[in-house]
């Protein structure tokens, strides 16, 4: 087994455990996500610009919005009405949210304009595509977990666009407790879910380099290689 | 991807040959976290969040007992917004909003059941004791024929639209409505001491988390949908981007939100304009979701040369 961690072996690897389940998944792991490729030091010189800073932006943003959902979580919904402790850690998680989104639209537009997902990387635009849908869907249930006007107000306005297309029937907007299992719970697993899929992907395919004037012998392609790009993160 | 397959520079990349530098991933993030929290704090210090408290059917009924007259009356008599609106919480004939010829919201069918006149009504009005007038008059329009207790509600309708508020107390115009004045009468009496709330809401138990029955009844109001224009709310002024007390909502649906705006969403497809809107938004979806796949729309990028300026860089001195 070759790896390009600098410390020593604990032991060395016998001949007749390589069949060992734990043995396989390990080296698939290593193959999969070789470790400079997973924490790169180095970036190909075209990875120049403000644009690359916003994917993140973005992760920090979500590392917020959990850490002050969580805080909210700690007293239950019900806290941040009550107390002006509760209602600052709301504000947190509200601007959080604002600026979470506001940077994920600005890399998905930035992406778009990239043409990022050449070169085999199209399953980590479509997962890209799906963290922003998924996370839609957890800023929706934040806003009617909310316990106060505006998640009634949004309820029972959102109500008529879900059952229009069948879906009212098992996410029921109206209902508090439905609701807020999938705030606290399956949306913020999905998000997290997929955003470790997609930074993965990232730094597995690496930066998608820039259009091509000419070839870098200097003609016009003829055939398309298979990319993937070194170490490029 | 086959060795032999033609470059598409919408579709492929060569492998990098060019040159690499430092880049200090770790250093980056921990900066972005770091910038991005005391953004946070310094934006939450300086706007707050909003919290308009929720709309109860006490503070509602207390605020407008002739609206809640109104609407309870609607509930009775089945022309409320609740009662006609059909799956998934009533069988309506000929409700349900479709695209083309298929109801979706009619093929999954009714699975929260709500009943207005006996949820919202009749079934509150029941749990209350020691009231001979109101029973006797519950006992009476149960045993009406459906015609009778018709005649009624419509007498009430006309009148309550007459009704004025004296002393905090309602006050009704006499008129043939039989049992349907004290019915209406008793319910406002519930709800404006907050009895109706906790008896809809615990309906189904003790604990509850689910307020499906008390919004429905309550969005039928003219009170909530006057409240929600007075935000900036309501859907013909771009509700969803909206916040209370004019901060941010969800501007994120912007695209969403645009539809319910112009024609012929808003105009001649207005009837099926939930149903239509998010229809095209899934095609639309579908679309941001299989861009790498799709010839043509996987060039704009290219055509648009929007990258010259974000590699502008790497580009500098390249013809």
């Amino acid at each position: 087994m070759t790896t390009t961690h600098d410390a020593p072996p604990a032991y060395e690897p016998l001949p007749e455990d390589a069949d060992l389940w734990t043995a396989k998944i390990r080296r698939k792991l290593v193959r999969a996500l070789p470790p400079d490729r997973m924490v790169p030091d180095r970036q190909p010189a075209y990875l120049s610009s403000w644009i690359y800073i916003f994917g993140a932006l973005t992760m920090s943003a979500l590392a917020v919005v959990i850490i002050t959902g969580t805080l909210l979580a700690l007293e239950g919904p019900a806290w941040w009405h009550l107390s002006t402790v509760g209602l600052f850690v709301n504000s947190l998680h509200l601007w959080s949210v604002e600026l979470f989104f506001f940077f994920m639209v600005i890399h998905l537009w930035g992406k778009f304009f990239m043409a990022a997902w050449r070169g085999n990387r199209t399953l980590t635009w479509m997962t890209g595509v799906i963290t922003f849908m998924a996370s839609i869907g957890a800023g929706l249930t934040g806003y009617l977990s909310q316990t106060n006007f505006e998640s009634q107000w949004i309820a029972t306005q959102a109500k008529d666009g879900i059952n229009a297309i069948g879906a009212g029937a098992f996410f029921n907007v109206l209902n508090f407790g439905q609701m807020l299992m999938w705030h606290i719970m399956i949306l913020p697993l999905a998000v997290v879910a997929l955003t470790v899929l997609h930074i993965l992907l990232v730094r597995t395919k690496g930066i998608v380099p820039p259009f091509e004037i000419a070839s870098p012998e200097g003609g016009a392609h003829a055939d398309a290689t298979a990319e993937t790009a070194g170490v490029e993160g | 991807m086959s060795k032999n397959r033609r470059f598409n520079p919408d579709r492929d990349v060569n492998p990098w040959k060019g040159a690499y530098r430092p880049y200090d991933i770790a250093k980056e993030v921990t900066v972005c976290f770091i910038v991005v929290a005391l953004l946070v704090i310094v934006l939450s210090a300086l706007f707050g969040s909003p919290d308009v408290k929720s709309v109860t059917l006490k503070s509602w009924s207390n605020a407008d007992r002739v609206d809640f007259a109104t609407t309870a009356i609607a509930e009775l008599d089945g022309t409320s917004g609740t009662a006609t609106y059909g799956a998934p919480y009533n069988n309506v004939a000929g409700s349900g909003q479709k695209v083309g010829p298929v109801s979706l919201v009619n093929l999954m069918g009714v699975h929260i059941p709500v009943n207005p006149s006996a949820d919202f009504v009749i079934n509150p009005l029941t749990t209350v004791t020691g009231q001979p007038a109101l029973s006797k008059a519950l006992a009476t329009f149960k045993a009406a024929s459906p015609a009778q207790q018709a005649k009624w509600e419509k007498a009430y309708e006309d009148a309550v639209a007459k009704a004025k508020v004296v002393n905090n107390t309602l006050v009704v115009p006499a008129g043939p409505y039989g049992p349907v004045g004290v019915l209406i009468g008793e319910l406002t009496s519930m709800a404006t001491s907050g009895a109706l709330d906790t008896s809809i809401i615990n309906s189904s138990g003790f604990y509850s988390t689910d307020y499906t029955k008390s919004l429905l009844f309550v969005a039928d109001s003219g009170y909530l949908a006057n409240k929600g224009a007075a935000e900036h709310l309501s859907g013909d002024q771009w509700g969803m981007m909206n916040g209370t007390a004019n901060y941010p909502g969800q501007p994120w649906l912007w695209l969403y939100t645009l539809w319910y705006q112009v024609p012929p969403f808003s105009t001649s497809w207005s009837a099926n304009a939930d149903a239509l809107v998010w229809a095209f938004m899934m095609v639309l979806t579908a679309l941001l979701f299989f861009v790498p796949l799709i010839p043509g729309l996987r060039s704009i990028p290219r055509w648009s040369r929007i990258y010259r300026l974000i590699w502008r860089d790497y580009y500098k001195g390249r013809v």
